[in-house]
């Protein structure tokens, strides 16, 4: 009985294979692209965890010398009582060689895992440790795989590090924070030595939260949408079989068995667009992830593999969410399977005719998730509660949804004159409840095309505004050694119209890890750092030491006012006189008078320039520079600064592009399998005006149109959404998630280009059933007049 | 003469192929009534789409009012329909999307001849004046065939074709229909060609004619 049962209920899907392959793909897809974007995530992240657990995380104090630090000096610091690490590096096949000191290396920079045998090894017999991918490049040397190791990194005993590389004494001692009370100073110990801060990429975890934030929201956006697919198919399933469940159950199975029979078949299903949609995803991740590798490298310096490794717990994540997604799904219709009376009458069009009540409560409850969206915004805080406000905006739009459509509709039912503009309007108003679903797909990915859009290119516009005005000196410049650095000094004072001299201190502001940056009074500053908040007279008061300068982020994070005293260092505090934008950083800072950091910070290496100089003369310096020794590396011309910060920027939002193209793409298969599956159901309402003396041809092109009218519409409602979802990404999450608010710009043309795409996807949709009714046989109409229903 | 029909032939593929009509001709005047009986599945239907333009024959000539549809273009056959031909069918004739009033001009509109005066007349005669503003779900099953009939003579067409109109009616709302039907369409002065199982309907009607083993007697 239950094998002939099953076997009948699957039998509907034979004569229906465009909904089974829309289900199927709608589920597949949207776990291809949630699974996808998780494997880029994870991948990212286990890079940047192996990255932070090397040598040094984040910003690094060292001590330098003029050439090669010798033993004794690091002997005498670390008597002294200086916490210091020597460090040996150097370049093999293309493989930074790291020779380190297991004993003093700085327990927050977690070491190669050296346990028992392996420290032997370490020290004595030349052991050098890399990752898998690294390794091969070593070939001839004694390598062990470290899976922790970055890549294209390897680490050895400093004594190793001699011998491979030839050298001797150390490169440089990384200085371990926080150092003892009451040192000598580096001047009585270690004359030669000069104290720098290593301004690597700080912490890239960090740093590149904003890029893998994008990415989830819109790996979540898209599983929403494919689930939106998955649940209208199924539904309208359960609905075209609800005969034969009316007879199934009059042959004596019960509701309760039929319930799982059904259950059983969505768990087939799942396992089938999981299978498929596990593959989709690890197609996606590789099609995106050398994208987002390379990225990752030129925004934060992160090294992500370009390729992925595959492992068993992130297909069995994919499977489980196809199950979650699918019963998600499956619930409404499975519930109402389970409740159904046995002479429930077969009425494929009730599913169609939602009661206007049942529509009203739907838009009712859509309000009541805007006005609890509007109470988070004014009450909430936190990134949770940011996603928390957008994920009740869109879900509440979307539910409101079918209550707008029919709301334009019905006014343009007022305006729209002809016999035919009429019945398309009508036509098309009947046919809202059978299409929100994939209409809703649409407005989500509609709403978060226009708001990412939106914050995208407000965030470029606002960027480039700013890198113009920031980016204002003609050269930089950076020395190798404080020797090379007086000497440019010196050439920059006779031939530049100016010098900068940038000067950085590590610091902790208000509880927190941050710079110090000591600017010397130039115009240049004035002009290139807009003040968003300022106390009167703020450039002289800071100039003169009598005030500091915060970013923005800093003064979010601590809400400090101008006028308010801020620590910069122990026994050093400044009233604040003024707030500066410095996107990008995720890092507090503050800016004061270059004489007076260095009054109490005089260690800091002065290997930083930034200079004004006459366009046409900024060659000649540069030549003049490397004459001086500076590797043409260190010298950056303005427009090269500029080009390589808008590229890394382009870069970042690409990855975004294709996915708010995949995003529109799953939704336009949303709309098809809704038109495909509606299509029968269509030709009641098609027969008799076909009958009355309408081409075929004709009605299909009406069909298209009313594809192009509800994309049309639905572009109208995403409009305001988007935007909305674009304020709060703008000043809300990304204030939360990273400290700065940006203004947010209009770009209309972008919308008509969204608004031409989302009329494509849905022409694109309708085609096919529109073919399909433009060539139907005639007696397929008649029959709507024949049959018994 | 308004319809002539001669030697009309079809068969629907199938193994072996169903032949329904082997060569059926009839003629119908202007303003006449014409009934078709015959056996379930004897072609009855079959050949009034053919005459309605909405199904191909494979043999033979149709002509309406001297014009010659077989063989005619999809577009131009569309044209015919909506302004020479009303059709009223067993079931599910409206448009559910447009309530009563909509529905009953709508033809009429499509044809560019809404005359509302007459369109009035008729929604008194045939008692649908109260429910103008309801939708096809609304009404009963002779009250939407009423609607049906009096969309299909709303035009005033030349030709009406009724395929078992009060087929799913009741008897005594069936013969209220039927009645209705003829002298509306006598009034309209529409040639009526109608297929009935119903002896008695049949006889109501100017002339008629049986259509059995695909050809007519
Ligand atoms: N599209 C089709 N494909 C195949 N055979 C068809 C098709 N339409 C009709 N037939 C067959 O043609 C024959 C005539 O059908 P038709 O509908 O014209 O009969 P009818 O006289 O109207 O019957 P009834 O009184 O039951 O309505 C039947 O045998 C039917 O099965
Ligand atoms: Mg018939």
């Amino acid at each position: 009985m239950h094998r002939a049962a099953f076997l009948a209920l699957l039998s509907h899907w034979r004569r229906q294979p465009l909904q089974l392959i829309a289900l199927l793909f709608g589920l597949a897809a949207a776990t291809a692209l949630w699974t996808g974007v998780q494997a880029i995530n994870q991948e990212a992240r286990s890079s940047y965890d192996a990255a932070a657990s090397a040598l040094g995380q984040g910003t690094e104090q060292r001590l330098t010398g003029e050439g090669p630090i010798p033993r004794e000096t690091f002997i005498a610091l670390r008597r002294a009582g200086w916490l210091v690490s020597p460090v040996v590096e150097g370049q093999v096949n293309g493989v930074t060689l790291l020779g380190v000191d297991p004993f003093t290396l700085p327990p927050m920079a977690a070491s190669p895992n050296l346990q028992g045998d392996r420290l032997g090894a370490f020290l004595n017999n030349g052991l050098i440790l890399a990752n898998a991918d690294t390794a091969p490049a070593l070939a001839g040397y004694n390598v062990e795989t470290a899976a922790n190791i970055p890549d294209a990194q390897a680490t050895m005993d400093v004594t190793t590090a001699w011998e491979v590389l030839g050298k001797t004494g150390f490169d440089y001692l990384v200085v371990t924070s926080p150092q003892p009370m009451g040192l000598p100073p580096l001047t009585e110990v270690a004359p030669g030595l000069t104290q720098v801060t290593e301004e690597a990429a700080g912490d890239i975890a960090n740093l590149t939260r904003s890029f893998h934030l994008n990415l989830t929201a819109f790996g979540l956006l898209s599983f929403a949408v494919g689930l939106f697919i998955v649940h209208a198919a199924i539904g309208l399933a359960f609905e075209q079989r609800r005969s034969m469940f009316r007879t199934l159950r009059a042959l004596g199975l019960p509701a309760r068995n039929l319930t799982l029979l059904l259950a059983g078949e969505t768990a087939v299903f799942a396992l089938l667009a999981g299978a498929l949609g596990v593959v989709l995803g690890y197609g996606v991740a590789s099609m995106l992830l050398p994208g987002v590798a390379g990225t990752l490298r030129g925004l934060y310096g992160a090294s992500v593999p370009g390729s992925l490794t595959l492992d068993l717990s992130w297909v069995l994540s994919g499977f489980a969410i196809t199950f979650a997604g699918a019963s998600v799904a499956a619930a409404s219709s499975l519930w109402r399977v389970a409740t159904l009376p046995i002479l429930a009458p077969a009425r494929p069009r009730a599913w169609a005719m939602a009661s206007v009540r049942g529509r009203l409560l739907q838009a009712g409850a859509g309000a009541l998730l805007l006005v609890i969206s509007a109470v988070i915004i004014a009450q909430g805080e936190g990134l949770v509660a940011g996603f928390a406000m957008l994920g009740a905006l869109l879900f509440g739009a979307a539910l409101m949804l079918p209550f707008f459509l029919d709301l334009s509709l019905r006014a343009a039912a007022f305006v729209v004159r002809g016999v035919l503009g009429q019945w398309v309007v009508a036509d098309t108003r009947q046919q809202v409840p059978g299409m929100s679903l994939a209409l809703m797909a649409l407005l989500l990915a509609l709403a978060a095309n226009i708001g990412v859009g939106t914050m995208v290119s407000s965030f470029r516009a606002t960027f480039t505004g700013w890198l113009d005005q920031r980016l204002a000196s003609e050269l930089y410049l950076t020395a190798q050694t404080p020797a090379q650095a007086a000497a440019l000094e010196a050439l920059l004072d006779a031939e530049a119209d100016a010098t900068l001299p940038l000067r950085t201190a590590q610091a902790r502001l208000v509880g927190a890890p941050a710079a110090i940056l000591g600017v010397v009074d130039h115009v240049t500053y004035q002009q290139g750092w807009p003040l968003i908040e300022a106390a009167p007279d703020p450039w002289a008061r800071m100039n003169a030491g009598e005030g500091a300068f915060i970013n923005e982020q800093l003064w979010r994070r601590t809400g400090l006012a101008m006028g308010d005293r801020l620590e910069l260092l122990p026994g050093w505090s400044l009233p604040i006189v003024g707030v500066y934008t410095d996107y990008g950083n995720p890092e507090g800072q503050a800016m004061v008078a270059q004489p007076e950091l260095l009054a109490r910070v005089p260690d800091l290496s002065p290997l930083r320039y930034a200079a004004r100089v006459a366009p046409e003369r900024v060659e000649d310096l540069r030549k003049a520079a490397e004459a001086l020794g500076v590797p043409a590396g260190n010298i950056l011309d303005q427009a090269s600064v500029k080009r390589f910060s808008l590229d890394v920027f382009e870069r970042t939002f690409l990855v975004t592009g294709a996915l708010n193209v995949l995003t529109l793409g799953v939704a336009a298969i949303a709309i098809l399998a809704s038109l495909t599956t509606l299509a029968s159901m269509r030709l009641p309402q098609l027969a008799p005006v076909w009958a009355m003396g309408l081409t075929r041809a004709r009605l299909a092109r009406l069909e298209l149109l009313r594809a192009a009218l509800f994309a049309a519409l639905t572009f109208l409602f995403a409009l305001p959404l988007g935007l909305a979802v674009a304020w709060m990404l703008l000043s809300v999450v990304n204030v939360q998630a990273f400290g700065w608010k940006l203004p947010m710009l209009a770009f209309p043309v972008e919308w008509l280009r969204l608004l031409a795409l989302a009329l494509l996807a849905a022409l694109l949709a309708a085609a096919l059933p529109a073919w399909r009714l433009g060539r139907m046989a005639p007696s397929r109409l008649l029959k709507v007049f024949a049959d018994e229903r | 003469m308004l319809l002539n029909v001669r030697n009309v032939s079809k068969s629907f593929p199938g193994e072996p192929p169903v032949e329904v009509l082997k060569g059926v001709s009839l003629d119908l005047r202007a303003g006449e009534s014409l009934a078709l009986t015959g056996e379930s599945g004897s072609g009855k239907s079959t050949l009034l789409h053919i005459i309605g333009g909405l199904e191909s024959a494979d043999a033979g000539s149709v002509t309406l009012d001297g014009v010659e549809l077989s063989g005619m273009k999809d577009a131009d056959l569309a044209d015919v329909r909506r302004r020479h031909i009303g059709v009223v069918f067993q079931q599910f004739n409206l448009i559910p999307s447009l309530n009563v009033h909509d529905n009953l001009i709508f033809h009429a509109r499509l044809a560019g001849r809404q005359d509302n005066a007459w369109t009035n007349h008729m929604a008194g005669a045939l008692g649908l004046t109260e429910m103008l503003r309801r939708y096809p779900e609304q009404l009963s099953g002779g009250q939407q065939q009423r609607v049906a009939i009096a969309r299909a003579l709303a035009g005033k067409p030349k030709l009406m074709l009724a395929d078992e109109p009060t087929g799913n009616l009741d008897e005594d709302t069936g013969d209220r229909v039927m009645e209705l039907m003829l002298a509306l369409t006598a009034e309209a002065g529409t040639g009526l060609l109608m297929v009935t199982h119903s002896p008695a309907r049949a006889g109501a009607l100017d002339s008629q004619i049986t259509l059995s083993h695909g050809r007519l007697s």
